[in-house]
């Protein structure tokens, strides 16, 4: 009796995207607003990401401007423990090194404080630093002035100084357009110009500035510097990095300490992960809520379109295309709202990279993140409805009342 | 085409809604199952059109010895050869009669273009040619069971169940399904229409007659 074959049931893969998008098509706004949980952890998601990427890019793009060429000479410690020095002729001795560029020392006179008048207590040293500098400093650090400007081979021997831009702020002095006076020691000094901050030295962002020659003859400088700040050639960079100790200092070359200040802008940029994890666990808590509401709403549709099920049985849908049909609406609608999360999470982090002048950076790979782990959680929450519409036998389905 | 021997169905209770039905129907048929409401004749359906298994007892659909299919088998069964037809329609709302016609063939592979084609065909077979593109949900009752009868038609199954087909049609249309069905039955399709109504069962060349899951004559 059993003679002839019958064919299988099959639903063409055209037809799984037709049929699974049919509920999703006859109630667009609770599809809309199941989709919504989704979209809103996968925009914070690629937001985060992105604005991680967009403020490294502008941290590297700042490193790029001012380069990685510059290192810093600074007296390290002697064989015994005490602080050591560098020879007075240092500066001299590295700026004849073939590969140097420019060469700038700072020494620092620690004795002395920096007031607006001498009404203010002198112990108030607003954190102040009083630092002897070559006129060569701005050049060699790649940095710019606020206001005014630098020392030069003429006011390195008077009485005028040059603020930090931290100093110059604590001092309440925004411009030099009003000739503003400094009492550094009991004496006036005319502030001659306002640095802007400097990403490679920000230890100088603090300090007052004066010429060596003067701060020789006013307090007991003995002129070996406290910091040789040296751009090398870019090329010659790491050829140059261990001759700079014995240039320095011949007869103690392991008393001198060099760096290399665009290091710990780098270590920044990698400091940024931090924050970053913690945005996405909040972004993973908005994708798992968004996740439970698609479950639940794919839970009702099972149970409203029961007799839906049933007609399909009847029509010769085995229970894998009614698993696939559901697993498959669950996708749609998770792969939708992570679809609008990307986009909503590229818009607002491109404006929100904009407001800060950062480069707007979204990578790919978040992106294709964003979307997948989108479906990811459609085919988990889709799962368990699924499952539960293809047991459902196709009398049960069919039943009314 | 249709074999049923000594078929029992027992629910758990126990309800006892098939006592032992032995009946046969031909290619080409068209045979009425009637009798009071809860003697047995939608579990006699479900029996018949594979969509549950008796008891006990033997079924044979189309060739096919029910008890030797796997769940996938009876799919494919259903998908290839049998339609149904349902008091309550089971149109799919937002979409149109056309593609609704058109789902008869969903499950057997066959492409869309394919399915619409066939399916304006037999919605013309129907009498449904003009309202081929309207929305389902804005048919009326008759105009809806046409569309279904039409559904359950398009793969030219071997045969046609029909549960209450006109349970939920005023009298006018549902004398004109009933006139459809023959005319159907006339162009060689084989149809088993249950129904409670005698006037609808004296209507069809054949009656079969149950009462408390038992056949009573006709079988
Ligand atoms: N799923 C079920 N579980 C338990 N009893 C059922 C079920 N389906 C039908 N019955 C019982 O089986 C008997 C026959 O029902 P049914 O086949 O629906 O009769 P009809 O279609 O002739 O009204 C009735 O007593 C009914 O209550
Ligand atoms: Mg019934």
């Amino acid at each position: 009796m059993r003679a002839m074959s019958l064919p299988r049931s099959r639903l063409l893969p055209r037809d799984v995207l037709s049929v699974s998008s049919m509920g999703l098509r006859t109630r667009r706004l609770r599809a809309a607003l199941s989709a919504v949980g989704i979209a809103i952890g996968i925009a914070s998601m690629v937001a985060v990401l992105a604005l991680s990427e967009s403020s490294k890019a502008d941290l590297i793009a700042a490193l790029d401007k001012l380069g990685t060429n510059l290192l810093t000479v600074t007296p390290g410690q002697s064989f015994l423990g005490e602080d050591a020095k560098l020879p007075k002729p240092a500066p001299r001795m590295l700026r004849r090194l073939a590969a140097v560029e420019d060469v700038a020392a700072t020494a620092s006179v620690s004795s002395a404080t920096v007031r607006r008048s001498g009404y203010i207590p002198k112990e108030d040293t607003n954190g102040i630093g009083v630092v002897a500098a070559d006129p060569a400093l701005v050049r060699t650090l790649g940095g710019t002035l606020a206001d005014g400007a630098f020392l030069n081979s003429a006011t390195i021997h008077e009485p005028v100084v040059v603020l930090g831009a931290d100093a110059a702020a604590r001092l309440g002095i925004v411009s030099v357009a009003s000739r503003p006076l400094v009492l550094i020691d009991g004496r006036w000094f005319a502030v001659a110009g306002i640095l802007s901050p400097l990403a490679l030295a920000p230890e100088l962002d603090s300090a007052a500035l004066i010429g060596f020659p003067l701060a020789k003859k006013m307090f007991a400088v003995d002129g070996s510097a406290s910091a040789v700040y040296v751009r090398a050639s870019p090329d010659a960079m790491n050829a140059v990095r261990p001759l700079l100790g014995p240039q320095a200092n011949p007869e103690h070359p392991e008393e001198v300490q060099v760096s290399r200040p665009s290091d710990a802008l780098a270590a920044r940029v990698a400091a940024k992960s931090a924050f970053t994890a913690l945005f996405l666990g909040l972004g993973a808590v908005a994708l798992l809520v968004g996740g439970v509401g698609i479950a639940n709403v794919m839970v009702i549709a099972v149970l409203e379109r029961r007799s839906e099920i049933g007609l399909r049985r009847a029509l010769g849908a085995t229970r894998g295309h009614v698993r696939v049909q559901f697993v498959t609406e669950s996708l749609l609608l998770a792969g939708a709202g992570g679809l609008a999360g990307v986009l909503l999470g590229v818009v607002v982090s491109a404006a929100f990279a904009a407001s800060r002048g950062w480069p707007a950076v979204v990578p790919t790979s978040v992106v294709v993140a964003g979307i997948g782990s989108a479906l990811g959680i459609g085919a988990v929450a889709g799962l368990y409805p699924a499952m539960r519409a293809a047991r459902l036998s196709p009398t049960e389905a069919l039943r009314t009342v | 085409m249709l074999e049923l021997e000594d078929v029992t169905k027992e629910y758990p209770g126990p309800v006892l809604a098939l006592g032992g039905v032995s009946l046969s129907v031909r290619e080409g048929e068209l045979v009425a199952v009637v009798g009071p409401s809860g003697s047995g004749k939608s579990t006699l359906l479900q029996i018949m059109g594979t969509l549950d298994r008796p008891t006990a007892g033997v079924v044979r659909v189309a060739g096919f010895d029910v008890a030797e299919l796997g769940d996938a088998e009876l799919a494919a069964l259903r998908a290839h050869r049998i339609g149904f037809v349902f008091q309550q329609f089971f149109l799919l709302e937002g979409m149109s009669a056309l593609d609704n016609v058109a789902n008869g063939l969903l499950y057997a592979g066959l492409p869309a273009e394919e399915r619409r084609r066939l399916a304006s065909e037999t919605l013309e077979r129907v009498g449904l040619g003009r309202r081929m593109r309207h929305d389902a949900s804005k048919l009326s009752g008759g105009e809806r069971q046409r569309v279904a009868i039409a559904r359950a038609l398009l793969g030219r199954p071997a045969i046609v169940f029909a549960d209450e087909p006109t349970g939920n049609l005023d009298s006018r249309s549902s004398a004109e399904i009933v006139a459809l069905l023959r005319e159907l039955n006339r162009d060689g399709s084989t149809i088993v229409v249950i129904t409670h109504d005698h006037e609808i069962a004296d209507a069809m060349p054949r009656q079969i007659a149950i009462r408390d899951g038992l056949i009573e004559g006709g079988g």
